[in-house]
């Protein structure tokens, strides 16, 4: 933890995005997580995924639960708007806002304990909703913020630091998710911005609800030997099968894919992710041979990770739902509350 | 690339820009942060051990750090490392006790040296607590050289001036007022160990047009005018003056000209304002004080009328850059009235007193053959130093030879190889002191310079001698230490240590880090955070990290020393530590010369 506040100065030939704005201007206040924890280069990776995409700060909306994860969001866009709820409901707190404002772009920041542990439920009712969000798990095996127990996610056979071995067999948030129909299912790790920024870009505007699960160690009660969450570990095991590159509407694609190595993927907005293959035998647009692949590799214990699924052309929850494209707080009172006629009408048809 | 040698001293050094950049070396930020915490006296010591006259060159030094200034990179402006300087010295107390032991013997060896400017008066500051007996020649009724002479009291006030002298002289220098050598062969006859010429470039450059000797009265030649003024000879001048020429020196001719009665008073330049010699500070002074510098100007011939002149015809010229060259060509003409003109078109060296056949040899400008890292002339035991070395430079560069010239004519004088020479070397400490504790200030102030507070235009042309620079006040002085970035509190980095966690490069306010896949120093550079577009500032690059091979590498162009990088690491792979330049000195030369026990002060 730092007590010093990060400088007013920057560096003097810093670049600036389509909004005329620098890096710097995505930050939030300073981190008071612990040296080196995972969770920071996450939120430097958000940082620069808002910067680079220009999105205006009164845009975004970030939530989170509880947790040192779930501290995230106080450290990037600090202009944005936020929300802390209570441990594990942040998905609920989501969905209600995005249900009265469909217009925002919406990021949930999470721990494997808020969403596998306390919040399984929630999470997973959100991503069945295809609630149109980023939904990011900070993923470090452990309860970092009540000092390290072990959360959902912890591999069997991976030793707490003081020496305690767990013997319950982990929830994986990527597995779980295709077999519930999630249209963007991803990984990645916080010691790679390569391929994280350009996920967290895609998950950003992906037309349903993006998974991001991130392996985030945490330094202080999960990072020593024998832990499969350490940054050791994961380096030695991590597998990227597929890289998706994120292309902006108006950036030309001089990649050729004629090959097939490369597939494009378009989004709702114009945008395309490219996903080339880093292993040819994988298939990131079939649920199916990805959700075995997932688990032929989880049995040798490789961390695989990329873009690992996606379906743009499932419906979110507001297609669905038929619901209107004006947030509701732009609606005059009479639509939103149309009076007792209107509902004696309604109660009339349920007779 | 290879992993950084940081056991070069140089690659720390570099990293201190200003010092780096001091042709003397000055350790600047340990006195930035010496004047933070009030210690002005010792401040002025660690001054002085480098650059021997901290009070003359606190408000007149050509100050070559301050462009080089990591603040003026990250920061619009530099910190004004001159004006803290001159607080340091206006503030100092009692130091003659804390100069560096004379020894009570002798130790039998005698140096003479021609000329009492700053370059000779370091030979002998440096030379006496070793025992050597100095002697200066010196031609004026007083020591100081151009300091003296030309330099204006307006800019650098005589007491300043003397009392540093002072300094060095009352040590037991035999200083000769008033004795010229007129022949360096009867010099050598009289048997000094060694010889160091400091008499300077003493020769004004002429220019050779119609009319130039027609009214010998009211042409002049600047350096020599500038002498007469500063000796009394010279008290007016005429209303209306030109100064052709556009350097240092004509801006000391225009400022002296207002005082003397001139009123209306213009520079007149060759060239473009982007191409000037004078120091922007200087041109600034000089045009506070209305004087009106006119460009591309190129003169043409002097106007006379009864042998009285009346003014000079110019050309007017346009400049076009071709294949990098630049090219003029007259555009027009121009006449402008004056009754007194000065040249001020440059200096150059002049030795009609050194005969040619004694050995030292002289190159096709008449300037003498020197070795820049001994100093020595091609007469074994001459040496040069100062203007008189290379041609017209500064008061600091002078210091600077005169510094090397003491090493060799003390190693001359044991016996040894003047061509080995004593290395720079550098001494790292830690500047952690606790968990979020530092021994520096590492917190970035947002300040801008401060402006040092002048006279008022309507005082200061009272007196030729009324200084025009007041100094910072107290609480200036306060807010400028703190612009000082620190950069002599280093990061070094333990490449064993680290993780990979980015813990760093995420906190570094102004992006100097990437862990990157090694490769050439061009693609490197391309691929940092910020790309390395200054050459000029080095890269360090670490060797391979444990987890996955990548280096760390850190572009030090405009690390603000902060610290944060070594907060956040969680294993302390980085660390902040101070380093410390150690320059040889002669008084640091062969050991069995040092002084003997029991010296005295004098
Ligand atoms: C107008 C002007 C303004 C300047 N302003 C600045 C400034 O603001 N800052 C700065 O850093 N530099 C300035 N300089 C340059 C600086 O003054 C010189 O670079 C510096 O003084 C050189 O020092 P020196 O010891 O080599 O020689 P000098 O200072 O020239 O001293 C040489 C001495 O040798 C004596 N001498 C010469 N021949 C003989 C002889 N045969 N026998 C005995 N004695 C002899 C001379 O009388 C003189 O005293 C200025 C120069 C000029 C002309
Ligand atoms: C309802 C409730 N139960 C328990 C807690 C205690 N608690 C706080 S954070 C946390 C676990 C957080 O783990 P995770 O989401 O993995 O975050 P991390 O700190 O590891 O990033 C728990 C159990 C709580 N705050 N609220
Ligand atoms: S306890 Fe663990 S998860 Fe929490 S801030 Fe520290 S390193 Fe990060
Ligand atoms: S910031 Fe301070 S230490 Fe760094 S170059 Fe400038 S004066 Fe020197
Ligand atoms: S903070 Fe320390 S461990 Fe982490 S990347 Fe930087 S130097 Fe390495
Ligand atoms: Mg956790």
């Amino acid at each position: 933890m730092s007590f010093m506040k990060k400088p007013e100065v920057s560096h003097s030939r810093l670049s600036h995005n389509s909004l005329g704005r620098t890096l710097r201007e995505y930050e939030g206040s300073m981190s008071t997580l612990c040296a080196g924890c995972g969770h920071d280069s996450v939120t430097a990776a958000l940082i620069q995924a808002f910067w680079e995409l220009s999105i205006e700060p009164c845009q975004i909306v970030k939530m989170s639960g509880i947790g040192c994860s779930s501290k995230t969001p106080a450290y990037f866009v600090q202009e944005a708007h936020g929300i802390n709820a209570v441990h594990g409901r942040m998905p609920s707190i989501a969905t209600g806002a995005h249900a009265a404002n469909r217009n925002l772009y919406y990021v949930g920041i999470s721990g494997d304990g808020d969403s596998l542990s306390i919040g399984l439920g929630q999470f997973i009712h959100a991503l069945r909703r295809n609630i149109n969000m980023l939904y990011l798990i900070e993923n470090n095996g452990v309860y970092g913020l009540t000092k390290g127990q072990f959360s959902a996610s912890a591999d069997v056979g991976s030793k707490a630091k003081k020496g305690e071995i767990n013997q319950q067999p982990p929830i994986d948030p990527v597995t779980l998710a295709l077999t519930l129909g999630g249209s963007f299912v991803a990984r990645s790790f916080s010691g790679d911005k390569a391929q994280l920024v350009p996920l967290i870009k895609a998950g950003i505007m992906h037309n349903g609800f993006a998974l991001l699960d991130v392996l985030s160690p945490c330094v202080t009660f999960n990072d020593h030997e024998d832990s499969t969450k350490s940054y050791a570990h994961t380096r030695q095991y991590d597998r990227p099968v597929v890289h998706a590159d994120f292309i902006q509407p108006h950036q030309s694609i001089s990649t050729d894919y004629a090959n097939g190595e490369i597939i494009p993927v378009e989004l709702h907005d114009g945008s395309t992710v490219l996903l080339s293959k880093v292993s040819n035998d994988y298939n990131p647009i079939d649920r199916a041979a990805a959700y075995q692949y997932l688990l032929d590799r989880q049995k040798r214990g490789e961390i695989v990770t990329g873009l690992l699924y996606i379906n743009e052309n499932q419906e979110e929850f507001h297609t669905v739902h038929r619901t209107t494209e004006e947030p509701l707080r732009d609606l005059p009172h009479v639509a939103l509350c149309p009076g007792s006629a209107v509902l004696e009408e309604i109660q009339h048809l349920y007779r | 690339m290879k992993p950084t040698d940081v056991s070069n001293p140089d690659y720390f050094h570099r990293v201190v820009d200003c010092q780096w950049a001091c042709p003397a070396h000055t350790d600047v930020p340990e006195y930035i942060r010496l004047i933070a915490q009030g210690r002005f006296t010792d401040a002025y010591l660690l001054n002085r051990e480098s650059n021997v006259f901290p009070g003359i060159l606190g408000r007149v030094c050509d100050r070559p750090c301050e462009p080089a200034c990591r603040r003026g990179r990250v920061d619009e402006k530099p910190v004004a490392i001159c004006r803290l300087k001159r607080s340091a010295a206006d503030q100092k107390g009692e130091i003659v006790q804390r100069l560096p032991p004379l020894p009570t013997r002798k130790n039998g060896k005698r140096v003479a040296c021609i000329g009492a400017g700053c370059a000779s008066l370091t030979v002998a500051n440096d030379l006496l607590p070793l025992g050597y007996e100095v002697t200066i020649f010196e031609k004026q009724s007083e020591p100081g050289g151009l300091m003296r002479t030309n330099i204006p009291a307006f800019r650098l006030p005589t007491e300043v001036l003397s009392e540093e002298i002072h300094m060095i002289t009352d040590r037991g220098v035999d200083l000769r007022l008033n004795e010229p050598i007129t022949s360096m062969k009867e010099l050598l006859a009289l048997g000094f160990d060694a010889v160091f010429v400091g008499s300077g470039a003493p020769r004004g450059k002429n220019l050779e047009i119609p009319g130039r000797y027609d009214d010998l009265a009211h042409v002049h030649i600047g350096i020599d005018w500038l002498e007469s003024v500063a000796f009394g000879h010279v008290s007016s001048i005429g209303r209306n003056v030109l100064i052709i020429g556009a350097g240092n020196t004509a801006m000391d001719c225009c400022r002296t000209s207002l005082r003397l009665g001139g009123a209306n008073v213009k520079v007149m330049a060759r060239k473009p304002l982007t191409m000037l010699k004078a120091s922007d500070w200087e041109m600034e002074e000089a045009m506070e004080e209305n004087v009106e510098i006119i460009l591309c100007h190129a003169p043409k011939d002097f106007v006379l009328e009864d042998k009285r002149i009346r003014g000079l015809n110019f050309e007017i010229l346009a400049y076009r850059e071709e294949d990098g060259k630049l090219l003029s060509e007259v555009v027009g003409s121009n006449f402008l009235p004056a009754d007194d003109i000065i040249l001020a078109i440059g200096q150059e060296n002049a030795f009609p007193w050194i005969e040619r056949d004694i050995g030292l040899a002289f190159d096709r400008q008449d300037v003498p053959v020197v070795d820049r890292r001994t100093m020595q002339g091609t007469l074994p035991g001459v040496f040069f130093g100062g203007d008189a070395a290379f041609g017209p430079e500064n008061i600091i560069w002078a210091v600077e030879h005169g510094h090397q010239a003491a090493i060799s004519i003390h190693k001359y004088c044991q016996g040894e190889d003047i061509h080995e020479r004593p290395a720079a070397t550098l001494n790292l400490t830690s500047a952690k002191m606790g968990i979020h504790e530092w021994s520096y200030s590492n917190r970035f102030d947002t300040s801008v310079r401060r402006v040092v507070p002048h006279v008022s235009l309507s005082t200061r042309f009272k007196n030729i001698n009324i200084e025009v620079e007041l100094g910072f006040t107290p609480e200036q002085t306060q807010v400028e230490v703190e612009r000082c970035l620190n950069c002599d509190i280093q990061t070094v980095f333990f490449a064993s240590k680290c993780i990979e966690c980015d813990a760093c490069i995420d906190v570094c306010p102004t992006e100097c880090l990437t862990l990157a896949v090694n490769g050439e120093e061009d693609d490197l550079r391309k691929r940092l955070k910020v790309p390395a577009d200054n050459r000029k500032q080095l890269l360090f690059v670490s060797s391979p990290l444990p987890q996955t091979g990548r280096v760390m590498v850190k572009d030090e162009d405009q690390c603000v020393h902060c610290g944060l990088c070594a907060e956040r690491c969680p294993t302390a792979a980085w660390d902040m530590q101070k380093s410390t330049v150690k320059i040889p000195y002669a008084l640091d030369g062969p050991a069995e010369s040092v002084p003997h026990p029991g010296q005295s002060h004098r």
